[in-house]
């Protein structure tokens, strides 16, 4: 009986101990004092816009993204101004893996204040699986999306009739990167058609070169930029109506207008005349990493990679990117007079609350104060939007500025890339994979094709 | 009370992993020694070394091809393979100097968080592990074998499936984004493996010890501390070792539960973001795979003696 006694209690006194030492180290709750008495600090002119947002001084505002340093400094440095006029806090969270991690924080119940979604296939994925961890955009918002965006931007942030997210970022896909010193050096003038463009490339191979270069390697989502060549190619050869078809697929992946435009970019990328510059044969395109991809360009090997303005902040360190400089960019020419086919990408700002706080700097980033505001916080460059009242000047590069030019043009037919509103399992699955197929193992265009409509989710 | 410790130093300073069996018989120890020195012969034959040597380099040249690609230059990096160093030997810390000093916040504050992250997320499941695991060895009770078994049973529970219910929990608890999550996360993963290996070790323990410490008036607490913990030490080691190399390692437990906040991530994390938003750095990978692979190397250079003692002992005796 004694042991027995002696012996519980020893274990309870054991227990009692270690949950002692357990909670010895909670953390105390003394986080968040600061940020609450900035509101008045800041100077009263500059923060005159903010007054519509009203005093939100103690409040925290958590968004959740998926860029990472180094482009998240100029990213946070431009909520600087918001923070210190309403008294907000931005408790900005960048992950590569965030597209994984935003569907598991969801279903959770630990959604972030505000994500910036890259994909408008994921926005509809999240609107429709989980109905209530959305919300739509305050009204504030679409009236600055109303004003300053295209109506098709709109659109992509838009399901089932419901405006969700506001764009925030964009990219601009539709870009041939060249040395001007070689062209000027040949004598070469930049293409303004397409035609041009197939005829250019048969002067290089005539003067003894190689004009093009890719790379399409990308860890697990290799594959990528060869989809972009595709897409821009059905922009142009087919229109973008069929393009809006294509990616809702009205009309099946192997139509024949897609086979075609296949066909016309493997007289491109597999014709082993024009490729791979400074790399191997057509199949080295399936491995080089696509960041590389143009790399050759600076060694004097190769003359034209079609790459997204993002390609800019690619280039080793020390390189000129300008129009004198040691490489720029033109735009893809389209195949028809008078029409402007862009490719374009972009984030969007989806809110999963609809605290005052939170739809305040919504609206904030809608704006176009804020998009000018960024444009002057991104010193290096490599950053555009498509918003209207965004002042091509403030905007850091000469290439930028080209790029919000092209954005910005009435003339321009923008379209979203495709992988990114198709559903997941083509357009960030078989569709990568069969353009690896595409070059690594010389599959055929309707081979390709074929494949990658047999394995569209059946709806 | 104060005799009792006597026996147990005793038994200590035997090596655990060469304990011979009191009773065996001198014929018995000769064939024994026969058969040491017949696989000592054989093990170090000419051919044996070789072959040690072949795959000791093999394993080896990956490591050394990383170290040697972390002091190359960017360019040369993404242009050529390690190997041409031989030809055209050009070296910089520019790497370094990025990966460690190159965005906002120093890669030193990451390997902190590393580090108030691993200690309690190992010394949490070997406490909670070592009382347990005296329970189910010296303690009598019903069901114990069938609780002992239903716990290891629970290895076999794939982490990625908890993931989910388990952040319900924590926000529901509201300690998600902290290191509490992270802790207690980790000290649930190693729960069923440290129960088991510490279990079986401590079973190995002669029960006259622990009997005669009994005789002498010692409880459970005084057994447990004066009589088992001198003896589990390179087991509780061994485990040790294991557990801090996993935590220290981990990428998903810390990504999902801590998230990537800047204050509670760990160096993991930090380094999976190093390649930037489209991958475009990822010549620094080198670099920061090497920053993070130094403690846990030192760690296991001082403590690998009992890495391997450690593990005949707890599992595979007996």
């Amino acid at each position: 009986m004694r042991i027995n006694s002696r012996r519980r209690s020893a274990a309870v006194a054991g227990g009692l101990g270690l949950v002692l030492a357990l909670t010895a180290c909670m953390p105390g709750d003394d986080e968040g004092t600061e940020g609450g008495g900035g509101g008045e600090a800041a100077g009263s002119e500059e923060c005159e816009p903010f007054e519509q947002y009203g005093d939100l001084g103690g409040t925290t505002v958590s968004v959740y993204t998926s860029i990472v340093e180094p482009e998240s400094v100029d990213q946070e440095e431009s909520y600087d101004l918001f923070e210190q006029c309403t008294g907000a806090t931005i408790q900005y969270e960048g992950s590569r893996e965030f597209e994984a991690q935003l569907l598991v924080r969801i279903q959770a119940g630990n959604a972030p204040d505000i994500a910036y979604i890259p994909q408008p296939g994921l926005l509809q994925t999240i609107v429709r699986d989980n109905p209530d961890a959305m919300v739509p955009a305050p009204d504030e918002t679409e009236a600055n999306v109303d004003e300053f965006f295209a109506p098709s931007w709109k659109e992509y942030g838009t399901v089932d009739g419901e405006f969700y997210a506001a764009p925030l970022g964009a990219n601009m896909k539709s870009f041939v990167w060249y040395s001007p010193q070689m062209f000027a050096d040949a004598g070469y003038e930049i293409p303004e058609t397409w035609d041009d463009m197939i005829a250019l490339s048969d002067q290089i191979v005539a003067d003894g070169g190689k004009p093009w270069c890719a790379g399409i390697e990308s860890g697990d989502a290799t594959g990528w930029p060869a989809t972009d060549f595709v897409e821009d190619v059905v922009l142009r050869s087919a229109g973008e109506d069929v393009y809006d078809q294509w990616v809702s697929h009205e009309i099946p992946f192997n139509d024949p207008q897609i086979v075609e435009a296949l066909d016309e970019v493997a007289g491109i990328l597999k014709n082993p005349d024009y490729v791979n510059a400074g790399f191997g044969d057509v199949t080295t395109i399936a491995t080089t990493p696509w960041t590389d991809g143009g790399f050759p360009i600076l060694e004097g090997e190769c003359w034209m990679h079609r790459a997204a303005n993002f390609y800019q902040n690619q280039w080793p360190e020390g390189t000129e990117v300008a129009e004198d400089g040691d490489v720029f960019a033109f735009y893809l020419p389209s195949m028809t007079e008078g029409t402007q086919p862009v490719l374009g990408g972009g984030e969007f700002v989806a809110a999963f609350d609809d605290r005052p706080e939170v739809q305040a700097f919504q609206t904030y980033l809608s704006s176009d104060h804020w998009a000018n505001e960024k444009a002057k916080m991104t010193e290096a460059g490599g950053w555009v939007s498509a918003n209207s009242g965004l002042d091509v000047e403030n905007l850091a590069t000469d290439f930028d500025k080209l790029s919000s030019t092209i954005l910005a043009s009435p003339d321009a037919v923008i379209r979203f890339d495709a992988s990114d509103l198709m559903p997941g399992a083509v357009g960030a699955g078989t569709f990568w994979t069969e353009m690896v197929n595409f070059f690594a193992l010389d599959k055929s265009s309707q081979e390709v094709a074929d494949a990658i409509e047999a394995s569209w989710p059946a709806s | 009370m104060t005799t009792t410790p006597l026996p147990p130093q005793g038994v200590a300073a035997r090596e655990p992993g060469e304990t011979a069996p009191e009773g065996a018989g001198s014929g018995r120890r000769n064939g024994l020694q026969r058969r040491a020195s017949i696989a000592t012969k054989k093990l170090s034959s000419p051919w044996a070394s070789l072959i040690a040597v072949v795959i000791a380099l093999l394993w080896t040249t990956p490591t050394i091809g990383l170290l040697v690609t972390s002091f190359r230059p960017e360019i040369d990096i993404r242009s050529t393979g390690w190997w041409t160093i031989f030809s055209n030997p050009s070296f910089t810390t520019a790497n370094y100097e990025q990966a460690l000093f190159g965005g906002s916040q120093s890669l030193w504050t990451d390997l902190i968080n590393t580090i108030v992250i691993t200690l309690p997320a190992v010394v949490i499941p070997i406490s909670i592990a070592l009382l347990a695991a005296y329970g189910f060895a010296w303690i009598d009770f019903k069901g114990r074998n069938f609780l002992f078994v239903a716990i290891f049973a629970l290895q076999i529970v794939p982490i990625q499936v908890t993931l989910i219910p388990l952040l319900t929990t924590y926000v529901d608890l509201g300690i998600n984004g902290t290191f509490w999550s992270v802790w207690l996360s980790h000290t649930m993963f190693a729960l069923p493996l440290a129960i088991f290996l510490l279990h079986n070790f401590m079973k190995d323990i002669p029960p006259s010890l622990v009997e005669a410490a009994r005789v002498d008036g010692a409880g459970h607490v005084k057994i447990f501390f004066r009589v088992l913990l001198p003896l589990l030490v390179p087991a509780i080691a061994s485990f040790a070792i294991f557990q801090f190399l996993w935590v220290w390692n981990d990428l998903l437990v810390a990504l999902t539960f801590a998230s990537g906040l800047p204050n509670v991530r760990p160096l993991t994390v930090r380094i999976a973001e190093l390649v930037g938003s489209r991958g475009g750095d990822w010549f620094l990978l080198s670099a920061g795979a090497f920053v993070s692979m130094i403690v846990p190397m030192l760690v296991f250079l001082f403590l690998q003696r009992y890495f391997v003692r450690g593990l005949l002992a707890g599992s595979v005796k007996g």
